[in-house]
């Protein structure tokens, strides 16, 4: 069972998540009303928030540091904040700023952060044969540091998933694996892409722990991924955690959902994963209410201050489009 | 006395009633791909067919591309007509050799034996913010592997005639579709994109330029959205007397050569525009296909205007710094009279 101070901490993390992508919603939709385009407003382009998912990153990233190298997908907002991305230069890349992480050539699909060994893809699948090179060098180096690859149960059908697997069981090499299925990839229900139910029962087929989560709570994914952790600093290899999480909102920003029935709406906000835990963390006596408002307000806090350094600083200069191609 | 309305349509809607209309006559064609049935396709090119054709014929697969590319080579090979999407180009690295090593080469490898009817759908194209991973156009990419055929209109006339072509041709067919040219609803409105588009079927030939526009002075090739855009410019040359001939190439293989050199013998002067990358590609294949065809007319060295040769960046101001647009164009064609 993790400290309470743990159990605070990852509160934190689930609120500051939650706050910061309702903040980049909005701001999304900036330009984009009544008549919605894409490329309008001081955010262009898909956007893919994590509402929703914010136990994985909370659970799975306390046990990080920031030299592990973790890799997360087109939507890598609440992975990137749990592993303590600066929110700021976060911020400042999606409103496509001189002072993000990229110099606003990357976006919010594609952060590469070195100060905590960061990077994602929009490209399904494609960030996990990475954490396998990430552990790889890591083994070769003797570091205890290890790499952690978030991807959805959509990916879990690529031949980049499989492969990556095995390769980090056939060379024990130190990767989790951390598959959220929010049970939808865009308009694609799970049991219509999937020929099993639980995509930790694939772990047997490459002799690797596999661990099902099946409901979204922030204390069983910490404990599950500290076992996984472990053993993957200590050299025992790769472990396969699979969490069902929820998806609160559309696959994209503007995404009219059709595919989704008003009952499965109810039913996710009806179990929000972070208001259940904050209630329980309050019953239970591990934070009073005031704390978790004060919580809320030091999240909010973050977060406008984050949101205000992006929108003040500069664009890049246009020329600089040309820059960094090579090293 | 009745007057006669022209039925107008958006470029995705004219390609989702091809597919519809090749399927309601070859019962061998069927649809699959990626949210292309209840969703009817993240660029609606397959809007409706669920409906219509039910999950049979209209199929949504698991993000599995070599597998479910590679599935409709097969299903090609065993007497079926598939049309596979995979929603945008960027993502064709992950099943490339399925493409390039198979469908495009089994016809080739069986001595002509073996015919792989397949048309595979994608969309292409930036400008909207949309980053490195979603807003290329890599047609160059493609057409430098011999053994498909690729078509990019860039009307919705052009997409209709285009699809059915594609449908009934024998061979493996990329169809590209740029997502400005869609007329959909999310994106930055394009007047061009919504057009007269007959009900009946009809096709346009693959292989066949067109001229979009006739003028004496320069010759613009080009393709995809970029035709909008060289419109666009030359109504602003015109103003100033200077008449640019906008050639569409619409297909990208076979290259229409002899339109080329056609329209370039006669007004002298060529500029390329592609929204594709600089080097080693479809701009450099015109310039060449002009030298080689029209080297004594030539009164200028032809110019390109094309996306440079970096990755697309995700900044509204750097992405407008790549792209060609309209003001580009002019400013290159006024260069090109001066
Ligand atoms: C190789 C590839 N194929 C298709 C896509 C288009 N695409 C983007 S997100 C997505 C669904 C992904 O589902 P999942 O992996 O479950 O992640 P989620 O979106 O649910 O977080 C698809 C099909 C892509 N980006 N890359």
């Amino acid at each position: 069972m993790p400290s309470n101070e743990t159990l605070r901490e990852m509160h934190h993390q689930m609120v500051r998540i939650r706050l910061f992508e309702e903040t980049i919603q909005k701001a999304y939709f900036e330009g984009k009303t009544p008549a919605f385009d894409i490329a309008a407003g001081p955010v262009p382009g898909e956007m893919h928030l994590a509402a929703g998912q914010e136990p994985v990153a909370a659970g799975v990233c306390a046990h990080l540091r920031s030299t592990d190298a973790v890799t997360a997908t087109h939507r890598p907002h609440h992975v990137a904040l749990a592993h303590g991305m600066d929110m700021k230069r976060l911020a400042a890349e999606i409103f496509g700023k001189d002072t993000g992480l990229g110099h606003g050539k990357g976006g919010h699909m594609h952060l590469f952060d070195a100060a905590t060994n960061f990077g994602c893809s929009g490209i399904i699948a494609e960030g996990m044969p990475t954490a396998v090179g990430h552990a790889l060098a890591f083994k070769k180096q003797d570091r205890d540091d290890i790499a952690v690859s978030f991807f959805g149960e959509g990916a879990a059908n690529q031949g980049a998933f499989h492969e990556s697997l095995n390769l980090a069981a056939l060379w024990k090499l130190g990767v989790v694996f951390v598959c959220e299925d929010n049970a939808w990839a865009i308009s694609v229900p799970k049991e219509k892409s999937t020929a099993i139910a639980n995509n930790s029962d694939r772990a047997a087929a490459y002799g690797i722990p596999g661990v099902l989560i099946p409901d979204n709570d922030p204390v069983a994914i910490y404990e599950a991924a500290g076992e996984a952790v472990a053993r993957a600093r200590r050299g025992g290899g790769p472990s396969l955690i699979e969490v069902k999480t929820d998806r609160l909102f559309g696959h994209f920003e503007g995404d009219p959902q059709l595919y989704r029935s008003k009952q499965e709406f109810a039913l996710i906000k009806e179990r929000d994963a972070l208001r259940v835990y904050e209630r329980r963390l309050i019953d239970t006596g591990v934070m009073t209410s005031q704390d978790a408002q004060a919580t809320w307000d030091r999240a909010r806090a973050e977060i406008g201050e984050a949101i205000e350094f992006a929108r003040s600083s500069p664009y890049p200069e246009p020329a600089s489009a040309l820059l960094h191609v090579f090293a | 006395m009745a007057v006669e309305t022209k039925r107008l349509l958006t470029t995705s809607k004219a390609i989702s009633e091809a597919i519809a209309m090749e399927m309601e006559r070859d019962p061998s064609v069927f649809v699959m791909g990626e949210d292309i049935g209840t969703y009817g396709g993240i660029f609606g090119a397959t809007a409706g067919l669920l409906e219509k054709f039910g999950p049979e014929r209209v199929m949504d697969t698991p993000i599995s591309e070599t597998a479910f590319i590679g599935a409709a080579t097969g299903a090609a090979l065993s007497g079926s007509r598939p049309i596979v999407e995979l929603m945008f180009v960027d993502f064709f690295g992950v099943c490339m050799d399925q493409i390039y090593n198979h469908m495009a080469k089994i016809h080739y490898e069986s001595g002509g034996a073996l015919n792989v009817p397949v048309v595979v759908t994608t969309a292409i194209g930036g400008g909207y913010g949309d980053a490195a991973q979603h807003s290329q156009t890599l047609y160059g990419m493609f057409a430098h592997l011999p053994g498909m055929k690729i078509v990019v209109p860039s009307t919705p006339y052009d997409a209709k005639g285009l699809m059915t072509a594609a449908i009934r041709d024998d061979n493996p067919v990329l169809y590209m579709f740029h997502k400005g040219i869609m007329g959909l609803g999310w994106m930055t409105p394009n007047p061009r994109a919504t057009a007269h588009v007959p009900e009946e079927a009809y096709t346009v030939p693959i292989g066949k330029a067109d001229v979009k526009r006739e003028g004496r002075d320069l010759t613009i090739v080009t393709l995809s959205l970029m035709v909008h855009r060289a419109l666009d410019a030359a109504d602003e040359l015109a103003k100033e007397g200077i008449e640019a001939e906008v050639l569409d190439l619409r297909t990208v293989i076979p290259l229409d050569r002899e339109a080329i050199v056609a329209s370039v013998s006669k007004t002298r002067r060529l500029l390329v525009v592609d929204e594709d990358y600089r080097s080693f590609g479809l701009s450099g294949e015109v310039v060449s296909t002009v030298i080689e065809g029209a080297w004594g007319r030539l009164e200028r060295p032809p110019v390109r205007l094309t996306y440079p040769d970096v990755p697309i960046p995700y900044s509204r101001p750097l992405e407008q710094f790549c792209l060609p647009d309209r003001d580009k164009i002019a400013a290159a064609a006024r260069q090109l009279m001066a």
